[in-house]
């Protein structure tokens, strides 16, 4: 245990592992990833298999985590988006487990990590661009030319799309990383003033009160953010999809 | 190594990372827990360490283990999980809509037994009324006939009493004038003390009753 609030973030070997010169060991990150996909698809795995038509609980909430990703797609990307589905799906439940695992206390936050929050959102922008550029050839990049600019502002509003474009994966996975990040910080940072405070004597006890209703609230403020930034990468995902099956529909 | 470490990109170009890592590793590992760090945890004055998720030793391993739980739960949810609960939400779908179409078709049934039923109905009713009716004037028919009869037969049994009646009357009338004469002889004898011829009786007798 350490009081330092990034400690938690620590990247722990537990199978050391090199390959070809790269460092691949089995980390402590790998084992969460490992747990969220277990987790996630243990839960979507069991709830369904019995396939009943009038659902119990757990097949109700696989069933609503279903359609709540089928609206949202279909509304984002219309129903030529809905071959997506398994990508957005599995986007969303991955990373809302993978957040959800992380408010566990000692348990460690996969998308804390920019580098995984980075890499789905090269996912997401890669696929966008070769979807695009499969389907619609060149006509792809009419994405970055609206229709209805007048000629003179057009190569600015065009070097405007491109940047937009080019910044989509790094807001993507900056959003998810940093909220995760400064919500686990905030949180150990509060219950260290406690557990310090506390340490001082009966006015210091008296004094960490405040910081533990601090922690409380924000546990509860980050299970919420949880699962918005679950929410906020999958539509973000489905408004990106949407340009790759519709570039000309701004 | 130890000296620059805040920018993740230069240390996954060092040659030798076997070395490189076991040194990171210490690096983070141990002193971790003793030493103070500023909430970004960036170390400033070429500290040993650099903020977790910045380290760009663990970027190749977090890479691998990645792309190998996302892409088997990936894999997952495209081959089984998503047909299988798309296929439980369509079969509730076409379920409900063969169950609705169902019922619309017994509902329409039911609409045109009920037509049929008032139909019907109607019909009977009309048959009925035609029947009473029928039947009442048969009655009424019969009835007067009867009326009739009885009446006639009531008539005449009436007639036949007034002709007996008429008789007795008359026959009654007849008598009244023996009657008188003999009572009238009868007094007279005992009024006079002696006989009166009768037909002077009978005369006196018929002249009273002219004038009665």
């Amino acid at each position: 245990m350490s009081n330092d609030p990034t400690h938690q973030f620590l990247i722990q070997k537990i199978v050391p592992l090199n390959v070809g010169g790269y460092d691949v060991s089995f980390t402590n990150a790998s084992l969460f990833m490992v747990a969220t996909v277990a987790v996630a698809s243990g839960f979507l795995y069991f709830s369904s298999s019995s396939r009943s038509l009038i659902p119990g609980r757990s097949q109700s909430l696989a069933e609503m985590s279903y359609e709540f990703i089928a609206n949202m797609l279909r509304e984002g990307a219309g129903s030529h988006g809905m071959k997506f589905f398994p990508m957005v799906f599995s986007l969303f439940m991955f990373v809302l487990t993978a957040n959800l695992l992380g408010m566990v206390p000692y348990f460690f936050t996969v998308t804390s990590q920019i580098i995984v929050t980075f890499a789905l959102a090269l996912f997401v922008i890669g696929t966008v661009i070769v979807y695009g550029f499969y389907k619609h050839g060149l006509g792809f990049l009419n994405l970055f030319v609206p229709s209805g600019v007048p000629g003179a502002l057009l190569p600015l509003v065009v070097a405007i799309e491109v940047i937009s474009f080019l910044s989509r994966p790094i807001s993507l996975s900056v959003r998810l990383f940093a909220n995760l990040l400064a919500g686990h910080i905030t949180l150990k940072v509060f219950a260290g003033f406690v557990a310090s405070l506390g340490a001082l004597g009966a006015l210091g006890v008296g004094g960490a009160v405040l910081p533990l209703i601090m922690t409380v609230a924000l546990t509860g403020l980050e299970f919420l953010v949880a699962f918005l930034q679950a929410y906020v990468f999958a539509v973000l995902t489905c408004m990106y999809l949407n340009d790759a099956v519709h570039p000309g529909g701004h | 190594m130890f000296v620059t470490p805040a920018y993740a990109e230069e240390t996954t170009a060092q040659p030798a990372p076997a070395a490189a890592d076991a040194a990171a590793t210490e690096a983070h590992g141990a002193p971790a827990a003793e030493e103070t760090h500023t909430e970004t945890g960036v170390a400033h004055e070429g500290g040993p360490k650099v903020f977790p998720p910045f380290d760009s030793t663990t970027f190749a391993s977090q890479l691998l283990w990645l792309v190998i739980t996302f892409g088997l739960f990936y894999l997952l949810m495209q081959k089984v999980i998503a047909p299988r609960i798309g296929g439980i939400l369509e079969d509730r779908k076409s379920r409900i809509s063969k169950d609705l179409n169902e019922a619309a078709s017994l509902k329409k049934e039911a609409d045109l037994a009920v037509e049929t039923y008032e139909k019907e109905l109607a019909q009977a009713k009309a048959k009925a009324n035609t029947i009473a009716s029928e039947a009442r004037e048969a009655a009424k028919g019969k009835a007067a006939a009867e009326r009739a009869a009885v009446e006639a037969e009531l008539t005449k049994k009436v007639t036949e009493a007034e002709g007996r009646i008429a008789e007795i009357k008359a026959k009654a009338f007849a008598d009244v004038g023996t009657i008188a004469t003999e009572t009238a002889s009868a007094v007279v004898e005992r009024l006079i003390g002696g006989s009166v011829a009768p037909a002077d009786v009978a005369a006196a007798v018929a002249s009273a009753k002219q004038e009665g």
